[in-house]
């Protein structure tokens, strides 16, 4: 009965670390009626195979249209307004016959309802979202959701070739419903649902919100993407099932090499999820390191006021919860000069009132934007 | 769960551990409302009586001409002129002329006695129009070529009111149907479109359902009826009165489909979906509309009555169908005359049906609204 390979996609070696993804520069703005938005203002960032790349902020800085804007999906009335988001890709049918040829793909000047896009969206690039109670269709089984994903991405050898591999394979069909099942209970199966041969036929309805999240990356992950987009996934769900959750995450990763651009405002998640972390204020990157270096070694005011906003286990309860003062300023009219200047404890008057900080390097892929790194 | 070990009960209490699916609900909470399951079978009785056997139902076929024009109903004997009790029969018909009141007349002529019996030989027809029959469920056993049973009397040429009622509720009850069907495909695709987009494409397809609705629908009616070439077939006729129901009736349901839309298309799963790389149309249709369907369905039985009587208050103006096609609504139209009503008042009897049919679609309807509505606290 199991003809279908668990994973079907080997890697060669040589390519386990090539960059995925390039953001340039990228500009979302919001035209709404009182003015313009710019919800991510100048983003920069790269996304390797196999690695974790954290987005941590406060709420509306801008984390999750930078995810949507990767699948051309920002929500009206935004509009990608400057910069490039390329794409190295491997197409599907290239990398089923073994082929690793690249071939860069602007995101950026994609139709965004356009054949490509679609193929990419789910296929190549998958996200789950943050609220697993309502992103599943309500009148549809899990197995059935998986069954969607699988028959529009997932390929398979139109003939068996056999085990030596001689002759290349370049036609592929589409699933039938019985292998998508079969899929379908795989993959339930891979993300620790209990008698996944029953719940595939299950009702979101009846299901658990840590078992409609794992559902949620069974589908995600059905197709083998090159890249799963995880937005705050486990926000809604309880402790115990977000560890379970992040554990599956990880040990997918593992197995098919994927990229995951980790985006929460959980601190602690992302210390033990990312490989490097990227910190946004108002719609800014304010800080990029690598996960050691960010949390032992922070270098932006706003980072450093985040970091000491958690709270800690220790000897020193007696004392009060370090917050960061003042307000998120309104996204409509920004503080000139550097955007967190207004609640910065090493505002320097006169200086970071007036002038804009450049991104600049500050150690071993370590930027940060902030004056007081400025010469 | 207990580890069943029988395969068929294993299949069993699978069955019913994942029978929970949103028709299941429905189901089961529909059968708890009496009235709906009431107006349930009612309504299957009347369009399998009306629409797929009322030629054995009816004893007589639909253009079966008799002498005996305008014969009042005709009733079924039980017992002879000594008062003996005896196998039902009807009495003849005797022709009298009032020669004062220059007024034509029937009389039960006692001395001919025709027993009545079911499953009598009559009319041939075509049962489904396949199998050749002429069992009628009723009819009288005679030889005699003139005898006639009218249990509900005579029209103007001699012909079997009751049979004219069964044949009518065909083209009346299908019209309801077919209209429907034509008004949902409409209204569910426009609505759906309108919705999910947005923009310009709903700010056109909503201008267009509002400037069909800002038309005087009698006027209306008459233009686009009076479009129909005279010369077409009184079935092309048919389905092009069908299409005007259904191109005038689509707007409303649109306009309710178009608002579940706007706002399930802001649910995650919209997004979940599209992120997973399905297209527009696949969201649209295959995600968003099963969320509009217990509206929808509601919102069809319940007008389904309207579609109805749109046909039948049609055809009575004349602008609808016109005989030899027989109607409800074609039959109105011979019962509209003072004349009629002061002198054959038994052509009325199409009314029943009529107010039959659309209170059955309304229990159903009511039934349904409560099965399929989630949030409802009743049932």
């Amino acid at each position: 009965m199991s003809t279908i390979p668990a994973t079907q996609l080997t890697t060669a070696p040589q390519d386990t670390r090539r960059t995925l993804i390039e953001v340039r520069d990228l500009k979302v703005e919001f035209n709404i009626r009182g003015g313009v938005v710019k919800a991510v203002d100048g983003l920069t960032l790269d996304i390797k195979c196999g690695q974790t790349v954290g987005i941590i902020g406060e709420s509306g800085c801008g984390k999750s249209v930078t995810a949507r804007a990767i699948l051309r999906m920002v929500p009206k009335p935004g509009k990608i307004t400057g910069g490039q988001i390329l794409y190295y890709r491997v197409p599907r049918q290239k990398k089923l016959a073994g082929s690793n040829e690249v071939e860069v793909i602007e995101l950026t000047k994609l139709d965004p309802d356009g054949e490509v896009i679609r193929q990419i969206r789910g296929g190549e690039i998958a996200m789950i979202f943050q609220e697993p109670m309502s992103s599943l269709t309500p009148v549809y089984t899990a197995g059935t959701h998986i069954h969607e994903a699988v028959s529009l991405h997932r390929l398979l050898p139109l003939k068996t070739v056999g085990d030596q591999m001689v002759e290349r394979i370049t036609q592929y069909r589409k699933v039938t419903r019985e292998e998508a099942r079969e899929i379908a209970v795989q993959m339930l199966r891979r993300v620790g649902i209990p008698k996944p041969e029953q719940r595939v036929d299950s009702y979101p309805h009846q299901l658990s919100g840590g078992q409609r999240q794992r559902v949620m990356i069974a589908i995600a992950l059905s197709t083998e993407p090159d890249m799963l987009i995880a937005d705050e996934p486990t926000t809604a769900l309880d402790v115990s099932i977000e560890a379970q959750i992040l554990d599956i995450m990880r040990e997918l990763q593992q197995t098919a090499n994927m990229a995951i651009m980790f985006i929460t405002h959980n601190l602690g998640v992302i210390a033990s999820m990312a490989d490097e972390i990227v910190v946004m204020y108002m719609g800014k990157q304010v800080e990029r390191a690598k996960v050691v270096d960010l949390f032992y070694n922070p270098k932006h005011p706003y980072t450093k006021a985040l970091l000491q906003s958690v709270p800690k286990l220790g000897p020193k309860t007696g004392q009060r919860l370090a917050s960061i003062e003042g307000m998120v300023p309104d996204p409509l009219h920004l503080p000139t000069g550097c955007v967190f200047h207004p609640r910065c404890p090493a505002f320097i008057a006169g200086k970071c009132d007036r002038h804009v900080p450049n991104w600049v390097q500050v150690g071993d892929n370590h930027w940060v934007r902030c004056l007081l790194y400025e010469e | 769960m207990a580890v069943a070990t029988a395969p068929s009960s294993v299949s069993l209490v699978k069955k019913k551990e994942l029978g929970q699916s949103y028709w299941d609900l429905v189901w089961y909470r529909f059968k708890k409302n009496r009235l709906g399951v009431l107006g349930a079978v009612l309504l299957f009785v009347l369009y399998f009586s009306f629409v797929v056997i009322p030629e054995f139902l009816a004893p007589y076929a639909l253009e079966n001409r008799s002498r005996y024009v305008e014969a009042p109903p005709t009733p079924i004997q039980f017992l002879d002129e000594e008062g003996r009790f005896q196998a039902p029969f009807v009495y003849g018909l005797e022709r009298r002329v009032d020669q004062v009141k220059r007024l034509r007349t029937w009389v039960p002529d006692t001395t001919k006695k025709y027993p009545v019996a079911l499953f009598a030989q009559g009319d041939e027809y075509m049962l489904l129009g396949l199998i050749p029959m002429n069992v009628h469920l009723f009819g009288l056993q005679t030889s005699d070529k003139d005898a006639r049973i009218f249990l509900l009397g005579a029209d103007a040429l001699g012909r079997d009111y009751l049979s004219r009622i069964l044949y009518g509720g065909r083209l009346s009850l299908m019209i309801g149907l077919l209209g429907q069907f034509l008004t949902l495909a409409l209204g569910v695709t426009l609505g759906v479109i309108s919705g999910y987009y947005g923009g310009p494409v709903d700010m056109f397809v909503q201008r267009f359902t509002e400037f069909l609705a800002a038309f005087p629908n009698i006027p209306l009616f008459m233009a686009l009826s009076a479009a129909i070439p005279a010369f077409w077939s009184p079935i092309t006729v048919y389905f092009m009165l069908t299409i005007i129901l259904a191109f005038l009736g689509w707007g409303g349901l649109a306009r309710q489909v178009r608002g579940l839309v706007l706002s399930l298309r802001e649910r995650e799963y919209a997004l979940a979906a599209k992120s997973f790389g399905a297209s527009d149309r696949r969201i649209m249709f295959r995600h968003l509309l099963p969320g509009t369907m217990s509206h929808v369905i509601v919102i069809a039985t319940l007008s389904i009555p309207g579609m109805i009587l749109a046909e039948t208050a049609l055809s009575w103006l004349g602008l609808g169908l016109r005989p030899p096609l027989t109607s409800w609504g074609t039959l109105l139209q011979d019962a509209a005359t003072v004349r009629a009503i002061r002198f054959t008042p038994w052509l009325l009897w199409v009314v029943p049906p009529i107010l039959l049919t659309i209170l059955t679609y309304n229990m159903l309807g009511d039934g349904l609204r409560d099965a399929l509505d989630p949030y409802s606290g009743r049932g």
